[in-house]
């Protein structure tokens, strides 16, 4: 059955439909360029409402598992590809891709010229567009609050171990949660609206997750934010990172058309360390917004120069836009974590950055 | 930042080091100069663009020894020295001058990675160790001398596990153990075997899924993944020999990340300064994985990662050799992203592998932990379907096939036929779980290659413009439709015309569309639209390549290419490379202005012609390859450049050239064309044996026989192909073999100078040593060039040609004309320091060209030398015969003919001495084989026997020489030997200067 892509400048592109849709799905537009991960992406709470776009053309080969979902459910709203492996040979395999589709009622669009759609939106920058049956225009709606969409009601625990540490959730990856786990780490999930319940808790650590949309959606918490970023040592990670920012009085901006994939290269200003990390992000803490707070850019894109992360001058907080835990994506930020654990085991020792 | 630098070239093609190594070499030599540093290059390959003068700007053909290498560095006096470009040759190399300590005693500093780290990546014990430091797993092995000790290293390491005994020839007593029972067999044939009662078991990791990282790493430290490429095969064939796709296409992200933090881990604890290559092995059922091997250096694997990403690896390497960081390095191919941005691919590319079994009938085609093919071809596509039979496509020979009982030999031990018998059997209806047993090919494969043949059933069933366009979607090819249908391929071009069935271009970008590149590395798709426009140009000239290299189509047809697209440029032609070869220069997206990455069958070059509506197309510089489709690209309304192909057609097809050269006088060695089997018959009755048998339209003198006697004959005939007449069977007379490379324009030619074989008539010009210029007695020079004038002439050809003389006293006699660029031109080209190939394309472009009336002086002597790989293809005969065996040539320079031949067998002993066994003279050949001098064997019989102990020879690591002549020359060679280091000299136009 025929499908559409449609974006919001009129420019479509067509391909095959995954079924027939009464109405059509709409949803902001971003690509995807990493070549493995794809079950990742369709989990992970920052992708919140988005229509992905896989620029590799063979998506599927290796199935869907149980042990590579970032979180309980689908968070994309729609998914673009060249091809939809219906394969479920890995050992791994619960079940293929086209059959997870189906069963988690994923609309999809397949045999669309993935490079020319990137290739749209890299020059049109994220926009909003719309998949149908037929050609639809999409409502030129700029959707916001969707981190209220995947930020759990309750509080949760998680493990047993000696550190105790809060992870603020704006829509937290399963990847993060079990990173922390692994360094061996007691964690409770703490909603963001509920940050306040935090002094009850008593953590040695706080850990800002990820999370979708625009950072300035939680503007509104920012005073109880820095009270508690104040108190205590803290990680922010991708949206965490922007909401730390926020909280100390910087600004955010939006990309062209964000930092997504498994190969962006990132230069530690401090020493001088290149690594490459995972991304996937619209929002960008500005440069310029720094200079009047206490905190200094640490982290930098090689390509843009765009800040990758900060460090406060005086408290034991820092962050990183990209993502440590990674999956998808390379692990080769993962002593950014180590690095936290020390950090919250020294606690008390006041010469950071 | 050093100021002159030593690079060490790779020396001449052999299976396993190949022409990746020009393209790497030249790429890492040209980063050097664009720096600003000297180069002084010492190769003795003269093939290669690598070699070419403008490539460095000192270039030694000279021994690759350290011998040699110090007396060069005592004449240039570099201060550092690069051995990563030049595979493991320059890696040995690198390692033995500074043991020998002439590093230090010249103050030659290393660049990139470390000797130490090098030892550390390449010495067995070594590695382990560094592997046991980083916790990186190696595969489990131990040496063990009794039954019990075996069976507790089993339990340990669980079944299966592989026994090899010690210091036993070629696996004797080893073998594979499932269980307890065949292990306790195993262990006493072993333990029997070995002299010393030893066997190393090692777990067996058969069936692995084999994964190859390619990693740079700058001197900071700073790592990034290029590519990572996965095998078809798995386990138990050679990377080299495997079909490999890229990037994976089974691993999940965290196995690919598993794997690629392991490489880095590897990478950083060597101190790799440049490129690495890191081979996994992946346990299919888990995330257990071993290190295989680690390649601190570029290699095959980087050249083939760097085309199928566009990241340029050795350009890179050397750059960090200086001490560049990845991230103040931009990437040439986006100019917008670093070079620490991985790449990242939004099609697939299909690696696969070219052997030489269908020249060498009689070679054992089972393929395992040696290398043998001898080149291979890339396809690039957006479906694994279409980018595998693009890769098919690619391979430029007969596809093998199967009768029913020889089906599954292919597949138990697997051959070169292994994947196309696997075809066979899934086309028969044998289930996919039966294949997989027998294969360990990953099922998800096993799918793509049932999609794959699906279509030549809905074909047959159905060519409506929809299935043929979705067809056109996986892959299938005209010619393949027309296989499939049996309606004509040029009636399908048609039918394409028709419904608009036409391929689309897309970019090799490295970022996946992310950000706007303007590159001009270019393949085809049906999946998608096309992104490019066809290139703007007065006029625009498509250059087609020789394809993968192959047993007398090697490196030396892409100096060509190379050269003729440079001369194109030169005169304001705007140039479209057409190749599928990975591991080339022509294949460098800086060689021409656009680079399609595609197969040479017609349809893929008549695709591109007709997208870029290209002016003129030059067929002369892709050897036999793009020769043969002269006459269809003609047909379909395009210029070819040169001559017309019916020209070319009286110049190849043997009756119509023996007719020539009776028109003009010109003698040819009597004999008789033959249509068929029965004309052949009726031929050599007609003739005395000996007779040589030729057929048309080979490459490297496939198929080329002398034959003696009837019963030869019929096993000739048997293995001649229907698209292989006529045969020519000429009267085989004895002489010598002369050739020239000329230069025509119609009016005017240009001989440089004669080349003279060592050995008589009946070795394949390939084989045979050969001097340049040489020296014959005046009037056959002058019956040479006025038969080859006469011939150039006649047909008013334009461009370069090779010929072929018989000389016998006083008598010449013509043997062959290839009307195009040939094996010898690099070697002329260099030698005389005259630009062959430019002058060649300027006479098939400008009819105002002129050439020079004089012939250059060339201050030293060249000899050729053939290369065999014999240590990959051990059991083959190697005796000097027609058809061609080299994989590879060298060349040394000597100040007289004698210096330079001396060279060639400089690193031989003294024939005189005990190391060289004499048949006839020296008895008891087994004793003398298994002693430890034993080096040189000289037996030119044509017995069983003399075969089977040549065949020893060479599996012993012994040269052989089977041709007296050759014998000959190495022994008058050692009054000769020298220590002269000659760089080439550079062309200066028409004049030649010391």
């Amino acid at each position: 059955m025929k499908g559409v892509i449609q974006l919001e400048d009129g420019q479509f592109f067509e391909g095959e439909a995954s079924g027939e849709w009464t109405s059509a799905i709409e949803g902001e537009v971003v690509f995807y360029t990493g070549m493995t991960g794809y079950q990742e992406v369709l989990t992970d709470p920052s992708y919140r409402g988005q229509i992905v776009v896989f620029t590799y053309p063979l998506i599927g080969n290796y199935g869907v598992s149980g042990e590579s979902s970032e979180s309980g459910e689908p968070q994309v709203k729609g998914a673009i590809m060249w091809q939809c492996s219906d394969d479920d040979n890995h050992y791994l395999a619960d079940q293929s891709l086209a059959a997870y589709m189906e069963e988690q009622n994923i609309p999809y669009l397949t045999k669309v010229d993935t490079r020319e759609l990137t290739k749209a939106i890299r020059t049109k920058g994220t926009c909003r567009a719309s998949i149908a049956n037929e050609k639809t225009a999409p409502v030129p709606v700029e959707a916001a609050g969707q981190v209220y969409e995947v930020s759990q009601k309750e509080k949760q625990v998680y493990g047993e171990g000696d550190t105790h540490l809060v992870l603020i959730d704006f829509g937290w990856k399963q990847s993060i949660l079990d990173e922390l786990l692994a360094g061996g780490a007691k964690v409770t999930t703490l909603p963001f609206r509920d940050i306040a319940d935090i002094y009850d808790i008593h953590p040695d650590g706080i850990v800002l997750s990820n999370g979708p949309g625009d950072p300035k959606d939680v503007t509104g918490y920012l005073p109880q934010i820095k009270e508690v970023l104040d108190t205590y040592p803290a990680f922010g990670i991708c949206y965490g990172h922007q909401v730390i920012s926020l909280a100390y009085g910087a600004d955010t901006k939006k990309l062209p058309f964000g930092h997504r994939g498994a190969n962006h290269p990132v230069k530690d200003k401090k020493t001088n360390y290149v690594f490459i990390t995972s991304q996937n992000h619209n929002y960008v803490v500005t440069s310029e917004s720094l200079t009047d707070t206490p905190l200094e850019a640490r982290m930098i894109h090689v390509n843009d120069g765009s800040v990758e992360g900060v460090v406060h001058k005086s408290k034991p907080i820092f962050s990183a836009q990209f993502h440590p835990e990674a999956n998808p994506g390379p692990q080769d930020a993962a002593w950014m974590i180590e690095e936290f654990f020390a950090l919250v085991e020294k606690k008390g020792v006041t010469t950071y950055a | 930042m050093p100021e002159k630098v030593l690079v060490i070239g790779s020396g001449p093609i052999i299976i396993g080091q190949a022409a990746e190594f020009d393209y790497s070499g030249t790429q890492g030599c040209l980063a050097l100069k664009e720096e600003g540093l000297e180069v002084v290059l010492i190769n003795n390959n003269p093939a290669t663009i690598m070699t070419d003068p403008e490539i460095a700007d000192s270039v030694y053909c000279e021994p690759l020894t350290v011998e040699s290498i110090e007396t060069i560095i005592q004449q240039e006096k570099p201060d550092a020295l690069l051995a990563g470009l030049g595979g493991q040759t320059a890696l040995n190399l690198a390692v033995e001058l500074k043991e020998a300590g002439v590093l230090n005693k010249y103050g030659v500093k290393v660049l990139g990675t470390s000797i130490d780290s090098i030892q550390q990546g390449e010495d067995r014990e070594q590695f382990r160790q560094v592997m046991q430091e980083t916790d990186q797993p190696v595969v489990e092995s131990e040496v063990i001398t009794d039954f019990e000790h075996a069976k507790a290293f089993a339990s340990h390491t669980g079944f299966p596990v592989i026994s090899r005994p010690a210091y036993t020839l070629g696996g004797r007593g080893g073998g594979i153990a499932h269980d307890e029972e065949e292990l306790e067999t195993l262990m006493k044939d072993g333990l029997k075997a070995s002299p010393i009662s030893q066997v190393i078991l090692e777990k067996s990791i058969a069936g692995f899924k084999e994964v190859e990282y390619e990693v740079m790493r700058d001197k900071d430290g700073t790592c990034i993944s290029v590519c990572n490429m996965e095998n078809v095969d798995p386990v138990g064939v050679h990377t080299g020999d495997s079909i490999v796709t890229a990037p994976s296409q089974t691993l999940t992200d965290n196995e690919y990340q598993m794997l690629r933090t392991a490489a880095l881990e590897i990478v950083n604890s060597l101190n790799v300064i440049g490129g690495c290559n890191v081979q996994f092995a992946l346990d299919p059922k888990s995330k257990q994985y071993y290190i295989i091997e680690v390649n601190p250096r570029v290699s095959r694997s980087s050249a083939l990662a760097s085309k199928a990403t566009g990241y340029p690896i050795a350009k890179m390497a050397a750059k960090l050799a200086l001490g560049y960081r990845l991230d103040e390095l931009m990437n040439p191919l986006t100019g917008y992203t670093y070079a620490s941005f991985e790449p990242t691919l939004d099609y697939v590319v299909v690696k696969f592998p070219r052997w030489p079994f269908d020249k060498f009938k009689g070679a054992n085609r089972t393929l395992g932990t040696k290398m043998k093919a001898t080149g291979e071809v890339m396809a690039i596509e957006r479906t694994l379907e279409a980018a595998f039979m693009k890769a098919i496509d690619s391979l430029d020979q007969t596809l093998p096939t199967f009768d029913e009982e020889t089906t599954w030999e292919h597949i138990k031990a697997p051959t070169d036929a292994r994947f196309f018998a696997v075809l066979d059997l899934m086309r028969q209806g044998t289930s996919q779980e039966e294949i997989f047993r027998a294969t360990g090919f990953d099922p998800f494969f096993l799918n793509v290659f049932q999609n794959m043949l699906s279509w030549e059933k809905k074909l047959s069933e159905d060519t409506s413009p929809a299935t043929v366009k979705e067809a056109k979607l996986h892959g299938v090819s005209d010619a393949k439709l027309a296989e499939i249908t049996g309606t004509p391929e040029k009636d399908w071009i048609g039918f394409r015309n028709k419904y608009e069935i036409a391929p689309s271009y897309k970019i090799v970008d490295t970022c996946a569309g992310e950000f706007e590149a303007e590159t001009n590395y270019v393949y085809s798709t049906y999946a998608g639209n096309t992104e490019i426009k066809p290139l703007e140009a007065e006029r625009k000239a498509l250059i087609i390549g020789a394809g993968p290299i192959r047993i007398g189509q090697g490196v030396e047809f892409d100096y060509s290419a190379v050269k003729a697209i440079e001369s194109l440029q030169s005169q304001g032609y705007t140039t479209i490379m057409i190749n599928n070869n990975p591991e080339t220069v022509s294949t460098d997206y800086e060689t021409a202005d656009r680079l399609y990455f595609e197969p040479l069958k017609l349809e893929n070059i008549l695709d591109v012609a007709a997208f870029e509506q290209v002016d003129i197309v030059f067929t002369a510089f892709g050897g036999q390859t793009a020769l043969n489709v002269t006459e269809e690209i003609e047909n379909h309304g395009y210029k070819v450049a040169g001559v017309p192909a019916k020209v070319i057609a009286s110049l190849e097809d043997r009756e119509a050239f023996y007719d020539l050269l009776q028109e003009i006088d010109v003698p040819h060695v009597p004999g008789e064309m033959c249509h068929s089997a029965d004309e052949a018959r009726q031929a050599a009755d007609s003739y005395q044996y000996p007779l040589l048998c030729r057929p048309s339209y080979v490459i490297g003198g496939q198929g080329m026989v002398v034959i003696h006697s009837k019963d030869e004959l019929e096993a000739a005939l048997e293995e001649t192909e229907a698209k292989h007449y006529p045969l020519v069977m000429d009267q085989f007379i004895t002489g010598n073999e002369v050739e020239v490379e000329l230069v025509s324009n119609g009016k005017d030619v240009f001989i440089p100078g004669l080349m003279a074989h060592i050995e008589a008539a009946g070795v394949h010009s390939g084989d045979s040593m050969a001097v340049f210029p040489a020296q014959v007695k005046p009037d056959v020079q002058e019956k040479v060039e006025t038969y080859a004038e006469q011939i150039a002439t006649h047909v008013n050809y334009k461009g370069i040609m090779n010929i072929q003389f018989l000389v016998n006293g006083d008598d010449v006699y013509v043997l062959e004309v290839n009307p195009r660029s040939s094996r010898t031109v690099p070697i002329v080209s260099k030698t005389a320091a005259v630009p062959l190939i430019d002058w060649a394309v300027r006479a098939m472009v400008d009819e105002t060209s002129e050439l020079p009336s004089v012939k250059p002086d060339i201050p030293y002597t060249a000899v050729k030398f053939p290369v065999f790989s014999s240590h990959a293809l051990a059991e083959l005969d190697h005796k000097l015969g027609a058809n061609m065996m080299s994989t590879g040539e060298g060349m040394y320079l000597g100040k007289t003919t004698e210096q330079a031949l001396a060279k060639v067998f400089e690193h031989l002993p003294h024939p005189d001495s005990a190391a060289c066994f004499h048949e006839g003279k020296d008895d008891d050949f087994a004793k003398w084989l298994s002693s430890k001098e034993a080096a040189v064997y000289h037996n030119e019989e044509d017995t069983a026997e003399a075969k089977q102990k040549r065949v020893e020879a060479l599996k012993a690591g012994i040269t052989i020489f089977s041709n007296e002549a050759t014998y000959q020359a190495y022994k008058e060679s050692i009054g000769y030997r020298n220590k002269e280091r000659i760089a080439l000299v550079q062309p200066k136009g028409n004049e030649v200067m010391i």
